[in-house]
């Protein structure tokens, strides 16, 4: 295996706008394979990982009943005494295994999208996720939660389960409303405007009309929060994860050519309506999966992809790099609402408090690049 | 592809989209103004006769000329229609303008006003005000409003234009929304610990132009009338910037000049208005788009049109929500969302797009 430099524009085709200070690329060849990466699309993965994996264990170990980090650690790895393993497996760990997962499902949700509309302002809100599934979760809330029979009947599983319904039939009614002999994505933008209007003034409009006891409550679901949640939540996100994750990095190839638009991408050889189709579904699936576990944690699905593409260089939000950093931002978000703050807040409070004046951070350094 | 929608805005439109609008030719576009022009007039008059108790036209020319009249309902066209109509107009046109002016800047069909951090500048200043200073009316909140809507598009203006490249769109853009996220989110956290004032809050923020009164459109009018002078002249400008900012500036065009211009007319028009009635944000999204395809994407048409399309589409969702649940209401900025957005989606679905 040998590793050396080629010039930018050498090879496949490149987005017509390259940026002069773009990161020179590295050839990786084994035998008749060979790939290119550029250093720090392995780097900045790896560096996030360990971060994660660090602060996942300062969240364990922090409450009442303070365990020390390299015992957290021993636990995780299955070396821990009794007392500890059953503290850090039953009660605490659920809750930042919810949070990576939620986190990695919104990273990743976020990076399919802005790549797929081509516009950093674009998020699975866009498509109406988060908003179809706060109409679904706020009606449970406010027009059924309160009342005995209907609480019974909707048992713990109501809101998550409207939520999903909420969210699903959200984005399936933008994309069809947006589908003509295909997907346009300036048209999906669009339509998802329109349909995301109509559900905030739903919410709102429920808000309005709900006793302050219930929009109260209402509001803590729609801001987003880790709080109470355990293995119930973690486990149908796993399985969720454990289809979703290796399509998406699957998808990222075709991805890769469908931002040079349509007719580039056809003539590569993408069946273009297909793999669109496909995109968008993973993003959905991903981004209703996570709301439906922890509601619509804020910001995390738009400032992480546009985070990962100025820390990695490159054209477009990274996968690998986007999921991880989602999953750090949630998990370290909640150790700081959990810990440092005087009251307790929702998590999706602190990751709007940690991730913007991160993203400022970045626009205003002079090293970074605006994409 | 980040700012794909900036740098490259014919990948998706080269095709598919025609670039002029329904109307062609001068001719076509003024008559159409003028046309636009009795729609808000005819939306007026609704506007005034219609609501929890009906009022026929006759009887709102005799109020209105004859100020000794004191019937019931002479007092309500003069004290609670006349000036909730004047209200609206100024706001409709405020949101109009100020959309099709943000996207204008911003080549990006997701720029709604609120992206320039005004209505999280608001919405913020409003939530301090209430759980810090007790103030507790939608007329009071006025002021707190629209200071918190300068100060939120300053601090965007600040952040942006140190980014690399200066105030460009994409920049003003993303620092428009870090600090919406996180104004937002204190505000959360103020409405999460703190009853009461979700409690008014709530009702604010839907936006709504009842409960205020004749002052409120006296004194958000100045900026509003500034603002829309700032759009008009700030319109043709936009037609040179599309071409990309090196072309407009080999054109002549004075970048620093149009952009700043640009902005302050955005400040003006959608700090008024969400200091008037709360966070609008549906009709700065939605009504460019429709103007657009109508005019084209001249914005020496299309500024005027957005304005006026927006105050017909405000009055015309102030009217409805009157009228479906008397004799009590549903807030505008709700009505505005269920009846446009639907009516939007129809005519994107129609149409081929005039994409920016």
């Amino acid at each position: 295996m040998t590793a050396t430099q080629v010039t930018p524009r050498s090879g496949t085709p490149e987005p017509p706008q390259r940026h002069p200070e773009e990161r020179p690329r590295r050839v990786l060849r084994a035998g008749p394979l060979s790939a290119t990466y550029r250093r720090r699309q392995l780097t900045v993965p790896v560096v996030v990982l360990a971060l994660l994996v660090l602060v996942s264990a300062l969240s364990i170990g922090r409450g009442d009943y303070p365990i020390a980090l390299t015992d957290v650690l021993r636990t995780m790895v299955g070396l821990g005494d009794p007392a500890a393993e059953f503290i850090v497996l039953e009660l605490r760990a659920p809750r930042v295994v919810v949070g990576v997962l939620v986190g990695i499902a919104l990273g990743l949700s976020g990076a399919l999208v802005q790549t797929f509309a081509r516009n950093p302002l674009a998020s699975p809100d866009v498509l109406g996720v988060t908003q179809g599934a706060s109409v679904g979760a706020v009606a449970v809330l406010a027009l059924g939660g309160g009342s005995s029979a209907a609480a019974g009947l909707l048992g713990g599983a109501g809101l998550p389960l409207a939520a999903l319904v909420g969210a699903l039939a959200t984005a399936a009614l933008v994309v069809l409303l947006a589908w003509r002999t295909g997907i346009d994505g300036y048209r999906l933008v669009l339509v998802g405007i329109g349909i995301s209007a109509i559900c905030t003034a739903l919410t709102d409009w429920l808000l309005v009309r709900a006793d302050i006891a219930e929009a109260t409550a209402a509001y803590v679901w729609i801001t987003g929060s880790l709080n109470a949640r355990g293995w119930d939540q973690a486990l149908p996100l796993t399985l969720a994860l454990a289809v979703l994750l290796p399509a998406a990095l699957v998808l990222s190839r075709t991805l890769g050519a469908l931002q040079f638009g349509d007719d580039t991408a056809r003539s590569l050889g993408i069946r273009v309506t297909g793999s669109q189709a496909l995109v968008l579904l993973v993003a959905v699936a991903l981004a209703a999966a996570a709301v439906a576990a922890a509601g619509p944690i804020q910001f995390v699905a738009l400032v992480v992809p546009q985070i990962a593409v100025r820390l990695t260089g490159g054209s477009r939000p990274p996968l690998l790099a986007s999921a991880l950093l989602g999953a750090l931002l949630v998990v370290g978000a909640d150790l700081v609402a959990r810990t440092v703050l005087p009251v307790a807040l929702p998590v999706g409070i602190v990751t709007a408090v940690l991730g913007a004046p991160y993203l400022i951070w970045l626009l205003v350094s002079r090293r970074s690049r605006v994409r | 592809m980040a700012a794909g929608t900036t740098t490259r805005p014919a990948a998706v439109t080269a095709d598919q989209a025609p670039r002029a609008g329904l109307l062609g030719g001068s001719a076509g576009r003024g008559g159409g103004l003028l046309l636009l022009l009795g729609l808000v007039v005819l939306a007026m008059a609704l506007s005034v006769a219609v609501g929890a108790r009906s009022i026929g036209l006759g009887t709102v020319w005799q109020a209105l000329t004859d100020s000794t009249l004191t019937s019931d309902e002479a007092v309500i066209v003069r004290e609670l229609r006349v000036p909730r109509t004047v209200l609206g107009v100024l706001v409709g046109l405020a949101l109009g303008a100020g959309g099709a002016l943000m996207q204008g800047h911003t080549r990006n069909p997701l720029g709604d006003p609120g992206l320039l951090g005004v209505a999280a500048g608001a919405s913020f200043a409003v939530v301090l005000a209430i759980t810090l200073l007790g103030v507790g009316s939608p007329a009071e909140y006025v002021w707190f409003a629209f200071g918190g809507a300068l100060l939120g598009s300053i601090v965007v203006f600040a952040i942006g234009s140190r980014g690399r490249g200066g105030a460009t769109p994409v920049n003003l853009a993303l620092a428009g929304t870090a600090l919406t996220y996180l104004l937002y989110a204190l505000v959360r956290a103020v409405l999460i610990s703190d009853q009461q004032t979700l409690d008014s809050f709530r009702f604010w923020v839907v936006g709504a132009l009842a409960g205020r009164d004749a002052d409120v459109a006296w004194q958000v009018g100045p900026f509003i009338a500034v603002g829309l002078v700032l759009a008009l002249v700030n319109s043709p400008a936009l037609n040179t910037l599309a071409l990309g900012e090196d072309v407009a500036r080999g054109l002549g065009q004075r970048i620093w000049l149009a952009r700043g211009t640009g902005i302050a007319g955005i400040t003006l028009l959608t700090g008024a208005a969400t200091a008037a009635c709360g966070p609008i944000a549906f009709v700065g999204l939605v009504v460019p788009h429709v103007a657009r395809s109508l005019t084209g994407p001249d914005h020496r048409w299309l500024v005027p049109y957005a304005a006026l399309l927006g105050a017909a589409l405000l009055l015309v969702a102030d009217v409805i929500g009157r009228v479906v649940v008397r004799p009590g209401e549903l807030q505008v900025g709700i009505v505005l969302a269920l009846v446009g957005a639907p009516f939007f989606i129809a005519l994107i679905r129609r149409r081929r797009l005039a994409a920016l």
